[in-house]
This record gives C-alpha cells, sequence and structure tokens, in this order.
C-alpha cells in the first residue's frame, strides 16, 4: 500500500466512524469550503455513514460556481468576438450565462475555445494564433492563481503580445469572513480546503475561532482525512476551545507556500470583488497589477464587466451559503439537472447540486 | 501517389484503380471480388444487425487504430445480442490530401481484424471530401451475425439476484484515447483494449446459455451501461466498488485528471449478467479465454431503487452512480 491509499483504508476508516459515532453526542452542523471535499465524502460514500449527530452541509468551495453571472456573461460576450481565442479548464464549458448559453453552445456557433489542463498551455495556443488575441479564463481560488501569475509572468519573458488573462480569481478567507457574519447562518465548524490552504497557510482563518467561536480543520481529500478532521471537531467541541488545527501537514505548512504566495503577489492585487449569491465582497478578487497591464484582459478595448440578472428561480446563493440544501431548491431536478442546468452549482464538477444529483441514492 | 486526391472518389477510372489496389487488396475476398451492385449472403434463423460510425480523434492510438476499431466496434455490437458476426460493410469517408500511407495502415489494420474475428467484409463505399469537410477519415461499419441463443441475451432480462460480471479492467481505451489526444503521458503507458469479444462471447454461451444480458460498455463507460440496463429492466443494480478491476495507471491517470473510469470508454470488454446458479460457470468460461482473464464479480441485481445503480464504496457507504451527462471534462484545481 502507498502513502496515498493509506489514507483511503477501509478498515482504519470504519474504526474512525465507530470513534466518531461514540465521541459525537452533541449535535453540529460542519461545511466545507472546497468543491473536492465535497465530491470526496459523497463518492466516498462517507455522507452516507456519518452519525446521525453530524449534519454535512455544502459550501461555497466550487470556484465555477462562485464565478458571477456577469463574469459569465463577460466571457460569453468574448466568446462571440472574431478577434479572440478563449482558453479554459474544462469546468467553465458548460456553466450557463444569460439565455442559457454557454462556451459549448458558444463553440457550435463559430467561437474559438481551447480546453487546456494548465494554464502555460494557453501560451502554446496564443503562439498558433497568432492573428488573435488568447484569453485565459483566469477562474479559480489561491489553488489556482499561483500558476496563472506564473503564466502571465513567463508570457512577459517570451515577449508574447496576443495572451491575456481575465482574472476572476477569488480569496477563500474574504469569503469565509462574510458567511460567518451573516446572521442567519447556521453552522457549527469549518474543514478547511487542503489546496488553498498549501498556499496561504493556515493562520489566515484564525479569525473564525478567535473571533466567532468556530472550530475548523485544514485538512486533506482522503475519507481518512475528512474522518480525523471531524473527530478534532468533536473533540474541540467537548473541550470548549475552538482553534483552527493545520491536520494536513504533510501538504500544508503553517505559513503555506512563500514562493507561490510571492509570485501571486507579484502579479496580482487584492480588489473587491462580486460572488455570485454573496454579493460584493471586499478584498476577495485578484487584479491584474498595472506593471502586467498588458496582460490583463479586462483592459482590452471593449471588454467590461455587463449587467447580468441573477437565474430567475435559482437558489445558487442560498446552496453557497448553506442556507438550503440544493434538493430543496423547487427547480432540483425539475427544471434544473445536468442536461438542462439552471445554474452552474448543477454543471460544475464541484458544485453542490451537481454532488446531489450525481451522487444521492435516495432522492 | 502519396495523398488521397479528391479524383479517388470520382466514380471514374482512378476510384476504380483506387479500391482495386488498397481496398481489394487487404478486404479482399470471394463475395467482394465478384464486385456486383450488392452482396448476396445466405443465413438461417435470427439475425442480428448493427451499424457504428467511427470518427475517433488520433486515427493511430496507443494498442489500436480507427480500422481495427470500425470492425471490433460493429463486430462487438453484434455479438452482444448474443450473435455470431460474419458479414460487415464498410463506408468510408476520407478528407482529401489524408495521406496514402495511413489509409492503407488503416484498411490493413482493418483486413486483420476482420480476418481475426472471422467476418468477411463483403460491400464498401468509398467517397473523398474537399479538406476541412472532414477529419481525415471517418469509418462506418455495418454487421450482420447468426444469433446463437434463444432467447437472445437483452437488457430487458436482467432479474433481482441476478449477478454482474466483467470480463476485465474498465476505462482503458477512453484513457488511452484522451492521453493520445491530448498529450498527456502517466508513469505506465495506457493502451486501448480494443479486441474482437466475438470469440470470447462464443465459449460463454456454449457455457452458459441462459446468459439474461451481454452489453460491452463503450462510451460512457460501465456505469452508463448499467445504468441502460437498470433502466430496461426496470431493477436496481449494485456494484461493489473494491471488486471492480481498474488498471493502476489508468486510476492513477483518471485521479491526475479528475475522470472517473467507470464513465469511460471500453473496446474489448463486455459484461454479462447471469442468473446467481450460473455465475460460476459463466465466470470459468470467461476467465479461459485470454481476453477474459481479469474478469471479476462486480455486483447483482437488486430489489431496491429500481432504475438505479448504487456503488457500495470500499468504505461500506452507498452511492448513487448515475448515467454519464455529456463528456466528462477534466477538472479545474
Ligand atoms: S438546483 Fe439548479 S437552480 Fe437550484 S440552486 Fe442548484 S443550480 Fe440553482
Amino acid at each position: 500500500m502507498n502513502s496515498f491509499e493509506a489514507f483511503k483504508d477501509p478498515a482504519l476508516c470504519r474504526a474512525l466512524l465507530e470513534r466518531l459515532k461514540k465521541e459525537a453526542d452533541t449535535p453540529y452542523r460542519f461545511m466545507e469550503v472546497c468543491g473536492t471535499h465535497t465530491v470526496s465524502i459523497f463518492q466516498s460514500g462517507l455522507r452516507s455513514l456519518l452519525p446521525q449527530t453530524i449534519t454535512h452541509v455544502t459550501g461555497p468551495g466550487c470556484p465555477v460556481c462562485v464565478t458571477h453571472e456577469s463574469e459569465v456573461a463577460c466571457f460569453l460576450e468574448l466568446a462571440a468576438r472574431d478577434d479572440i481565442v478563449l482558453a479554459t479548464f474544462g469546468d467553465l464549458m458548460r456553466v450557463p450565462g444569460p439565455k442559457g448559453k454557454n462556451l459549448k453552445t458558444a463553440q457550435a456557433d463559430g467561437a474559438r475555445v481551447e480546453v487546456v489542463y494548465s494554464p502555460v498551455d494557453a501560451l502554446a495556443v496564443a503562439a498558433a494564433n497568432p492573428g488573435r488575441t488568447t484569453i485565459f479564463l483566469g477562474v479559480g481560488f489561491e489553488t489556482t492563481a499561483p500558476a496563472v501569475a506564473a503564466t502571465i509572468r513567463l508570457a512577459r519573458e517570451q515577449n508574447l503580445k496576443n495572451f491575456r488573462v481575465l482574472s476572476f480569481h477569488k480569496l477563500v478567507p474574504p469569503a469565509l469572513a462574510a458567511l460567518v457574519a451573516d446572521p442567519d447562518i447556521n453552522i457549527d465548524a469549518f474543514i478547511l480546503p487542503g489546496h488553498v490552504s498549501a498556499i496561504i497557510g493556515a493562520a489566515p482563518y484564525g479569525f473564525l475561532a478567535e473571533k466567532h467561536g468556530l472550530p475548523a480543520v485544514v485538512t486533506g481529500f482522503e475519507p481518512l482525512d475528512i474522518l480525523s478532521a471531524l473527530l478534532e471537531i468533536t473533540a474541540m467541541r467537548a473541550s470548549g476551545r475552538p482553534a483552527v488545527v493545520n491536520a494536513y501537514t504533510r501538504v500544508v505548512a503553517h505559513d503555506g507556500n512563500p514562493v507561490a504566495r510571492a509570485v501571486m503577489d507579484e502579479v496580482f492585487t487584492p480588489v473587491d470583488a462580486l460572488w455570485r449569491g454573496l454579493g460584493t465582497l471586499p478584498g476577495s478578487g485578484l487584479d491584474i497589477r498595472e506593471e502586467f497591464a498588458d496582460f490583463d484582459a479586462l483592459r482590452l478595448p471593449g471588454v467590461s464587466l455587463p449587467d447580468a440578472p441573477p437565474l430567475a428561480g435559482c437558489r445558487c446563493g442560498e446552496v453557497l451559503k448553506g442556507k438550503m440544501a440544493p434538493n430543496e431548491c423547487p427547480l432540483f431536478d425539475k427544471a434544473c439537472t445536468p442536461a438542462t442546468p439552471v445554474g452552474p452549482c448543477m454543471v460544475s464538477t464541484e458544485g453542490g447540486c451537481a454532488a446531489y444529483h450525481k451522487y444521492r441514492l435516495e432522492l | 501517389m502519396d495523398k488521397v486526391l479528391l479524383d479517388y472518389g470520382s466514380g471514374g477510372r482512378a476510384s476504380h484503380r483506387f479500391v482495386a489496389d488498397l481496398f481489394f487488396k487487404y478486404l479482399g475476398n470471394d463475395i467482394l471480388a465478384r464486385m456486383d451492385d450488392a452482396a448476396v449472403l445466405s443465413l438461417t434463423g435470427p439475425v442480428a444487425m448493427s451499424t457504428d460510425s467511427f470518427v475517433v480523434d488520433p486515427i493511430f492510438f496507443p494498442g489500436g487504430d480507427i480500422g481495427s476499431l470500425a470492425v471490433h466496434g460493429t463486430v462487438n455490437d453484434v455479438a452482444m445480442m448474443g450473435a455470431r458476426p460474419l458479414f460487415l460493410t464498410c463506408g468510408f469517408i476520407l478528407e482529401e490530401g489524408l495521406p496514402m500511407d495511413d489509409l492503407a495502415r488503416i484498411v490493413a489494420s482493418m483486413g486483420q481484424a476482420a480476418r481475426e474475428a472471422g467476418v468477411r467484409i463483403v460491400a464498401g463505399d468509398t467517397k473523398v471530401v474537399p479538406r476541412g469537410a472532414a477529419d481525415k477519415i471517418f469509418i462506418n461499419t455495418t454487421g450482420i451475425g447468426e444469433i446463437m441463443v434463444d432467447p437472445a441475451p437483452s437488457g430487458h432480462r436482467a432479474a433481482v439476484g441476478d449477478v454482474v460480471i466483467v470480463s476485465g479492467s474498465m476505462g482503458d481505451h477512453g484513457l488511452a484515447i484522451l492521453s493520445t489526444r491530448e498529450g498527456l503521458s502517466f508513469e505506465a503507458p495506457v493502451v486501448s483494449d480494443s479486441a474482437c469479444l466475438a470469440g470470447i462471447v462464443g465459449k460463454l454461451l456454449a457455457a452458459v446459455p441462459g446468459v439474461h444480458a451481454l452489453r460491452d460498455p463503450t462510451r460512457g463507460g460501465l456505469a452508463t451501461t448499467l445504468n441502460e440496463i437498470a433502466g430496461q429492466s426496470n431493477v436496481g443494480i449494485e456494484l461493489t466498488q473494491a471488486d471492480i478491476p481498474i488498471h493502476p495507471a489508468v486510476a492513477g491517470g483518471c485521479a491526475v485528471l479528475g475522470l472517473d473510469p467507470l464513465y469511460l470508454a471500453n473496446e474489448g470488454k463486455f459484461l454479462c449478467i447471469v442468473p446467481e446458479d450460473q455465475a460460476q460457470a459463466a465466470q470459468a468460461a470467461i476467465t479461459a479465454h485470454p481476453l477474459g482473464a481479469g474478469a471479476k464479480v462486480i455486483g447483482r441485481v437488486v430489489a431496491d431503487h429500481p432504475g438505479k445503480v448504487a456503488l457500495v464504496t470500499p468504505l461500506g457507504g452507498k452511492r448513487l452512480l448515475g448515467m454519464l451527462e455529456g463528456e466528462q471534462l477534466p477538472r479545474i484545481c
């Protein structure tokens, strides 16, 4: 068994589950802040095994889902332009924009859209399309932002004139701050994202425990990681001493990854950003700095954030805040299915509604 | 003559030379050689017939090419009805400019695959379209075969208590294609499983004529195929995840890309649903064949959740294994 598989070990997991069943005697609702956790909790079957005292609430942790309606409208407008090639991660292809259009339908209408696996691949797309501007759709959290920043730096080194990034990156701690400040929020503990924390460390989440008295654990994505985190939370609740604990030390250093943060800081600067369902959150987005203005798609002539109203009937906002379970949305599995998604939560691989649709047996 | 020219599809002398020099050379047999407008065949009893078009990109991939795939795909579909595939037709749509060497390689590979499958290619058609109107080469094949058992296996016949067996590891073809197309390489090479299943299915049916359902989980993979059967038979299916064979290289590649091997295409594997008391005999017949060495019992047909497939995870949790919606796309982070 390699070390990776050790974290899936069924026998160990069952032992932890037994312990959790004994120790979690006061009920609590926990939320994970990362779509990869959401998927892991469903995909591993863990959700169906949790003790009745523990309620799992899916959170805002899918970068595609929190991308604002206006931002989706913006990249669909870009897709319609002849002088532009879009390079994107695959997740964005089916996200619905105004009038149900998405990048797939745009492609069918003749838009040039290339799915890439790494932002650096977008530079090759630019090189292969000399007559047009290639725009990389920079959607993601702290996890992807450093790689995009490094790509912009590389583009400058290569003196690439036809490459730009549309930076709609979002930052996790400000979103958490907004979430817990909401008086209607009913969450007792958090599972914090492993990948994001690998970049920023655990310190930026300190306010959860200090200011709000909420236990929170940074952890990995295997069932054992998640179970250990839940046990940690249970213990903190029993002792009445909430803290932010880094239980993912095999990947997350206390102060994160300084090199990745440095390149991120060199290229980007924090700005207020629009979040789907959460509104404008201060300091929660990343704009491209003046020094790299030549690589900023938002500074191209004719590019702006169009006004886009929230999608009619879609309750993504409440789902992302954990105020509503996906299947409580009146459109869930009726008007809104993966084939006919009303909101991005239904199509993104890490979306809460998609996870409910895909993995929940008892619907 | 190094590239396919529009002339070759003209119907004139150039086409004749092209067909004779290439297609007859590799695909020829007594029926095709008559060069009549249609093939005359003699078949007895009920027949199964199927057609499929192959547009795979890339046209050459580790473990096969579009030519052998076009034979295997259709032959396997016919075999899945409990039939012995006998005859194939093939239609080619060629893009002007396709290198002749590539075409010759593909046609030779088709001839080889057909011989191995014991089928004869009895009619064919070639069209050449201007550059850009098709992507290098598209092949359509239609196959016909005699049904060997009565009643024939069908997706409608899965019954509560039946056992689900797969003939080997899942997802090899899908990941091989994807990784070649995207230029990704993994630590261990991933090779397509493209193969003709008529022989192994013949052996299985000889041993267990009462097989309820047979399917080759091609596009959409195992998960989609079992969902189809659950729906057709209005039964539930429950799989034990730990028992589903997946090649470590495929599991690793999928983990990196955020793909699920249970939704990836297979081209040389099949699944069968058999009454419980015949499961052992079925498994023995499958594993005795080289193409079924990795066969495993992976689950059973249940009365719960009709129309749905459930997966029992290694932790013992149970979750839905739904149908694939659209194509799988690699994830963002
Ligand atoms: S089910 Fe559809 S409409 Fe409802 S919140 Fe989810 S994505 Fe939006």
